[in-house]
């Protein structure tokens, strides 16, 4: 009996539970093995780029709060420390300091997203997301002291941040930052060692250093694969270079290997907020600028760490009060690069858990 | 007259009242109502209860994941499950236009008859049951096996790539599954000597959960696959499927699959409770009431393990199935039939050793296998991209 078997192709989105958005791939099985993916994107395009064209500086702060809406913080951060490169604007000491303790604070936020949702590709029903969730919950509340918005924060300015953190933040962080470690201790227990998240993670869809640096990976995707890059150590920005804390690399480049940077990189940040605490001192939080700014014709790109990568904006400006152009360079478009290398040769269930490990966020994708 | 119904007190109560109402020579009026009267008790006791089982489901995952729950429509949300029904049978009946007509809506239907039916043999308290086979768990074994079936029926018939993905694996997964189960199975009828529900609950000196403990696992883990429920959900597998093989089912066809689910889920928690927890035995309570309770705290494991565990790999549960679970219940097997051999009076005393070597030989046999037959393989990409290109 000759049995006729054709590879056959799925459209995995734009509508699927884990597609985290509105991101399309057309995956070709044979059987349950992938022998092809396609990745379509463009079904969360808000044209951003182009609308930064026609808004003024300081607005089109809220328009990077929506890139990446997990972790808008370090949106916000970027796009600030590229206008402030275009005017040479020195930044008050408290700005810079509150600025690193926001962006450590929505790395973590980011993260736990990150591996909430890495568990729940994994078909974890619901309860590591929740508990991750949980936890963010509390840094959210945090960012609402900040500035009263717990998503699209918009908490940076031009030359510092929005506004000085009320008296009650303090405390509250302080709070916050005793009760963290046990909840990321928590979460470590939980998955770090089930044995059926090693035996569906463990050697599944590796990739070298060399295959991330040729397809210009960044972020934890990078480090777990064992390069030693991480931007706020090789080009600080803002007051990186006060702080101790270490790059965290694993060898392995799997999906276990990004799952347990992440946790680890949790660790650090707090580390991180906890000397920014620490050495922070009364003053000013934003230098003065015009009330429109505009920068003389130039251009201006400065990379940060973003919790997903290396986030940057190229701006050129011509000297009127909007850029010429604003490119955005985002992490999760490019670290969707190797996704076919990634999920072929491997199951379904591997690939969605593949995706789910690169925690891409459509919004930066399609900008 | 079924001899098979003739000990049912439902069933002679209906049967005399109208026997004496109608006419000599229509006494099939009589069978006839009997029957009825005891299908519209088993069936509707048990809907009320599956309905009410995802009520108790979605509010222990909302406890387990530290959120409510429903907790809006009446007190504790008890009218949810209502609420939802209500939602799904006024949700408009979409069938996908080169769906296959027939089948796709028989699916649903003997997907829950399926499920009710297996009811019949289970005893649910003292001296009530409907019947009392003598073939009753080899019964259970073949009726459920008709769900997988008509799972496969809804995944062929909804003409939906995802849908299909589910039913084969719901496919791969029965055939390797019901080889453990059974084998498990086995080694209770030869403990107890018959394959009567009723006969295997009185035959438990001993609950047969402490003394045949593997078997209990294996049963446990393979009905959990026959199930699809966590970690064994390839099947629906959200975060991959969508759904499975109910994608394309909406309003109350998609309502009939999930009543069938949350009822097939009581039904194997009654017969574990029958098979592995004497049944309805040792009452300290109204025996009916003392059987349900055993039922909600195999359905309340049940809901645990999946609030617990993710989701493995297809070839990793199968594997698991063929490597592991086949050899530990062929082992279970043979150590059940040299003691019955031994002991052949099977008194609580002699279950009780049968238990002090059952247990040893469980721990032994699952740690040794464990390391020897289920070493972690290094995941090895399967590429065969040429065979994208021969078909073109």
């Amino acid at each position: 009996m000759s049995l006729n078997m054709q590879p056959v192709t799925v459209n995995i989105g734009p509508h699927h539970p884990s597609t985290h958005g509105v991101f399309r791939m057309k995956v070709t099985f044979d059987g349950e093995n992938i022998v092809d993916v396609e990745p379509v994107i463009g079904y969360l395009h808000r044209g951003t780029e182009k609308l930064a064209e026609e808004r003024n500086y300081t607005q089109i702060i809220t328009l990077t709060d929506r890139l990446d809406y997990v972790a808008s913080m370090t949106n916000n951060q970027a796009y600030v420390l590229s206008c402030e490169k275009l005017v040479g604007l020195d930044v008050p000491d408290r700005g810079m300091y509150l600025r690193v303790i926001a962006a450590e604070l929505q790395r973590v936020a980011s993260h736990l997203i990150g591996i909430g949702f890495f568990l729940q590709d994994l078909g974890a029903f619901g309860t590591p997301l929740m508990y991750c969730f949980r936890e963010r919950e509390r840094i959210l509340d945090l960012f609402e002291m900040l500035c009263g918005a717990r998503i699209t924060v918009s908490y940076m300015r031009i030359g510092g941040v929005f506004q000085d953190a009320p008296v009650d933040f303090w405390p509250a962080l302080r709070r916050f930052m005793g009760d963290i470690p046990s909840y990321i201790d928590e979460l470590d227990a939980l998955i770090s060692t089930n044995e059926i998240v090693l035996a569906r993670t463990k050697g599944v869809s590796p990739l070298t250093g060399e295959q991330c640096i040729n397809a210009s990976i960044t972020g934890p995707i990078l480090r777990a694969s064992g390069v030693e890059w991480d931007l706020r150590k090789s080009a600080p920005y803002d007051v990186y270079d006060r702080v101790a804390f270490d790059v965290v690399t694993l060898p392995d480049g799997d999906n276990y290997a990004r799952y347990a940077v992440r946790l680890a990189e949790m660790r650090q940040s707090l580390r991180i907020i906890e000397q920014c605490v620490a050495q922070i001192e009364p003053g000013p939080v934003r230098a003065t600028t015009n009330m429109l700014f505009r920068p003389p014709a130039g251009e201006a790109y400065v990379p940060i760490e973003a919790p997903k990568g290396e986030l940057g904006f190229y701006i050129v400006s011509d000297g009127t009060v909007s850029p010429f152009r604003c490119k955005i360079r985002g992490p999760s478009f490019v670290n969707l690069t190797l996704l076919k290398e990634m999920m072929v040769g491997y199951k379904l269930a591997d690939g969605i858990v593949s995706l789910g490990s690169l925690d891409f966020n459509v919004g930066e994708v399609d900008r | 007259m079924g001899d098979v119904l003739a000990e049912n007190r439902i069933f002679s109560t209906v049967y005399t009242l109208v026997n004496d109402l109608v006419p000599d020579g229509w006494s099939w009026v009589a069978y006839l109502a009997a029957g009825m009267s005891i299908i519209m008790f088993v069936v509707n006791s048990l809907m009320i209860m599956a309905t009410f089982y995802t009520w108790v489901e979605r509010r222990l995952l909302g406890r387990f994941q530290s959120r409510l729950g429903p907790n809006r429509a009446g007190p504790f949300g008890l009218l949810q499950p209502i609420a939802d029904l209500l939602k799904l049978i006024s949700k408009e009946d979409i069938l996908p236009r080169s769906a296959d007509r027939i089948i796709f809506n028989v699916a649903p239907v003997l997907m829950l008859a399926a499920t009710l039916i297996v009811l019949a043999v289970v005893p649910f308290g003292r001296g009530s049951y409907i019947a009392d086979l003598n073939i009753g768990i080899l019964f259970v074994v073949a009726i459920s096996g008709i769900g997988t079936f008509s799972i496969f029926m809804a995944g062929w018939a909804s003409a939906n790539k995802y849908a299909m993905f589910g039913s084969m694996r719901a496919i791969a997964a029965l055939v390797s599954y019901e080889v453990p189960m059974v084998m498990s199975i086995l080694s209770v009828v030869v403990l107890t000597g018959s394959m009567s529900m009723v006969d295997i609950a009185e035959g438990q000196a001993l609950p047969f959960i402490l003394v045949l403990p593997m078997a209990f696992m294996i049963f446990m883990v393979s009905i959990s696959a026959e199930l699809n429920r966590a970690p064994f959900d390839i099947v629906e597998a959200e975060s991959e499927l969508i759904s499975g093989y109910n994608t394309e089912y909406s309003g109350m066809k998609f309502g009939t699959f999930f009543a069938a689910e949350f009822a097939n889920g009581l039904v194997a928690s009654a017969v574990i409770a029958v098979l592995f927890l004497q049944g309805w035995r040792w009452a300290v309570l109204p025996s009916h009431l003392w059987f349900l309770l055993k039922v909600g705290a195999l359905a309340f494991v049940f809901i645990w393990i999946r609030a617990t565990l993710p989701r493995l790999r297809i070839d990793q549960i199968l594997g698991f199935a063929w490597k592991f679970l086949l050899p530990l219940s062929l082992i279970n097997l043979v150590v059940a039939a040299v003691e019955v051999l031994s002991w052949p009076e099977q008194t609580a005393l002699q279950q009780f050793y049968m238990a002090l070597i059952n247990w040893p030989v469980a721990i032994v046999s699952i740690v040794v296998f464990s390391k020897v037959v289920s070493k972690r393989q290094p995941v090895q990409p399967v590429v065969r991209a040429t065979v994208a290109q021969e078909v073109v």
